[in-house]
């Protein structure tokens, strides 16, 4: 069964990818853009995904439904650099079939 | 100067476990950090949290895995140079190392053992375009004296505990202390936030909530900063000190620059044999290194070390033949005289 939701991914240099994320892996953003190599290693998820820095920080383009903003995130994001009003962390999305044609950006790198 | 056998570049699990390893084979360790304390990310990200996969620990968290690694490593007294980042390494003419720390405290050692998790970590500096330029001219990103505030005005930044803290430290040591944050909610201890609400209300803390400084303003040093409120014009406030309070984020820093391979922000090593790096007696276990396969898990760190000790004992002990000893059978004999061993089973004959 084929369970991979298409989404479009911008990266840090702006260049655009349209990539299939599967949804049965538990795979979160950050997770995603790892596994494609989208932003160098070391660059995205330093804390492991305990929503403890923002270098997976990325701008929601599309209106999809997401999870609800955790504390843990909103206070992160509060302390971070470069952040909007579409502003998420990457490692708080879990990729769902929900999400087919999610489009998001990088944000830039602290 | 400082001499050893092994300098170890970052006390995190990794760097604290070769300790323990390299003492097996009577070889002794010092530590260089970053940080003000031992344990890496585990004690400065993530004290509280649990780990699941440390082996026969179902679960530890992580501030009590640094204590355990530190208590299982102390009859090999560790030397530590804390809160020192490790800037220089020179090789010298006898084959050993020379690294210097950003304090200027050197040390030397035959055997560099690279640790250093993500790399050390620097304060997070805000987004100000100006802001080098008045960096100890009134901007600092940590407190080291807090009596340099004294009777000054000073402006801190941040929602999170060392925010707080010191906000509620300073207001008893500066003239004026003004706290701004992004946001009305503060994340910190329950006490720190009724604390600075207290002293909000007696007036000794100025509180801007949400807002935030977008600009720094002095000719030759600090004498005001601008602050924003969403959907609202900046106003400019006078102050002596601005200490941007964002947390700490890692960089590789200064050992990118030591002619080591680097691949992916990470030292490449050989892993078939004992992750030494191109320069042969620099070493680089844990989440520091890469290799076809590499994993970033504490357990794959301490693997790395124990066969990293052996390169380490032939370098240092060169054509010495070595026998695995296992500690059940032979102890353990400590630097410090102790001795750990399993009880002697006892032979008697019964009647």
């Amino acid at each position: 069964m084929d369970q991979d939701v298409q989404i479009k991914i911008t990266d840090r240099d702006g260049k655009l990818h349209e990539i299939a994320a599967p949804t049965d892996m538990a795979l979160n953003i950050m997770e995603v853009v790892r596994l494609y190599e989208l932003a160098p290693e070391g660059t995205i998820g330093i804390c492991g995904g305990m929503a403890m820095c923002a270098s997976c920080q990325c701008y929601v383009l599309t209106e999809h439904p997401l999870r609800e903003m955790q504390d843990e995130e909103e206070a992160m994001l509060s302390e971070a650099f470069n952040v909007k009003p579409n502003s998420r962390l990457g490692c708080q999305i879990q990729i769902t079939p929900e999400m087919e044609g999610l489009e998001i950006e990088l944000a830039p790198e602290d | 100067m400082i001499t050893t056998d092994i300098l170890i570049i970052g006390a995190g699990p990794t760097g604290l476990f070769t300790v323990f390893e390299a003492g097996l084979l009577k070889l002794k360790c010092h530590l260089i950090d970053a940080l003000p304390q031992a344990g890496g990310q585990c004690s400065e990200l993530y004290p509280k949290k649990p780990i699941y996969d440390i082996p026969a620990y179902p679960e530890i968290l992580a501030g009590d895995l640094t204590e355990k690694l530190l208590e299982q490593s102390k009859q090999f007294e560790p030397g530590f140079t804390l809160g020192e980042r490790a800037e220089t390494i020179e090789k010298q003419a006898d084959g050993s190392f020379v690294v210097t720390t950003n304090k200027g405290t050197q040390h030397k050692a035959p055997v560099v053992a690279i640790a250093g998790g993500l790399g050390s970590f620097e304060p997070r500096k805000p987004l100000l375009e100006n802001i080098e330029f008045y960096e100890d001219k009134g901007v600092a990103y940590m407190i080291k004296d807090p009596e340099v505030y004294r009777n000054k005005k000073v402006v801190i930044s941040g929602g999170g505990d060392s925010a707080l803290d010191w906000a509620i430290f300073l207001s008893d040591v500066a003239s004026e202390v003004t706290l701004i944050h992004r946001r009305n909610e503060f994340r910190g201890a329950l006490d720190s936030v009724d604390k600075v609400q207290e002293l909000k209300n007696k007036g000794l803390i100025t509180l801007i909530t949400p807002a935030e400084v977008t600009g720094l303003i002095g000719e030759t040093k600090l004498e005001a900063i601008q602050v924003t409120k969403p959907g609202e014009s900046p106003v400019t406030i006078e102050t002596d000190c601005f200490i941007p309070l964002f947390g700490l984020s890692p960089k590789l820093g200064p050992i990118a620059q030591w002619g080591l391979e680097i691949e992916k922000n990470a030292i490449k090593v050989n892993n078939a044999l004992d992750y030494q790096t191109n320069i042969p007696g620099i070493f680089a276990i844990g989440d520091v290194n890469t290799y076809p396969g590499k994993l970033k898990l504490i357990l794959c760190g301490f693997h790395e070390a124990t066969l990293m000790c052996q390169a380490a004992y032939q370098i240092i002990n060169p054509g010495k033949r070595y026998v695995l000893k296992y500690t059940t059978v032979s102890g353990i004999d400590g630097f410090d005289g102790t001795r750990k061993e399993a009880p002697k089973a006892v032979v008697k004959s019964i009647n």
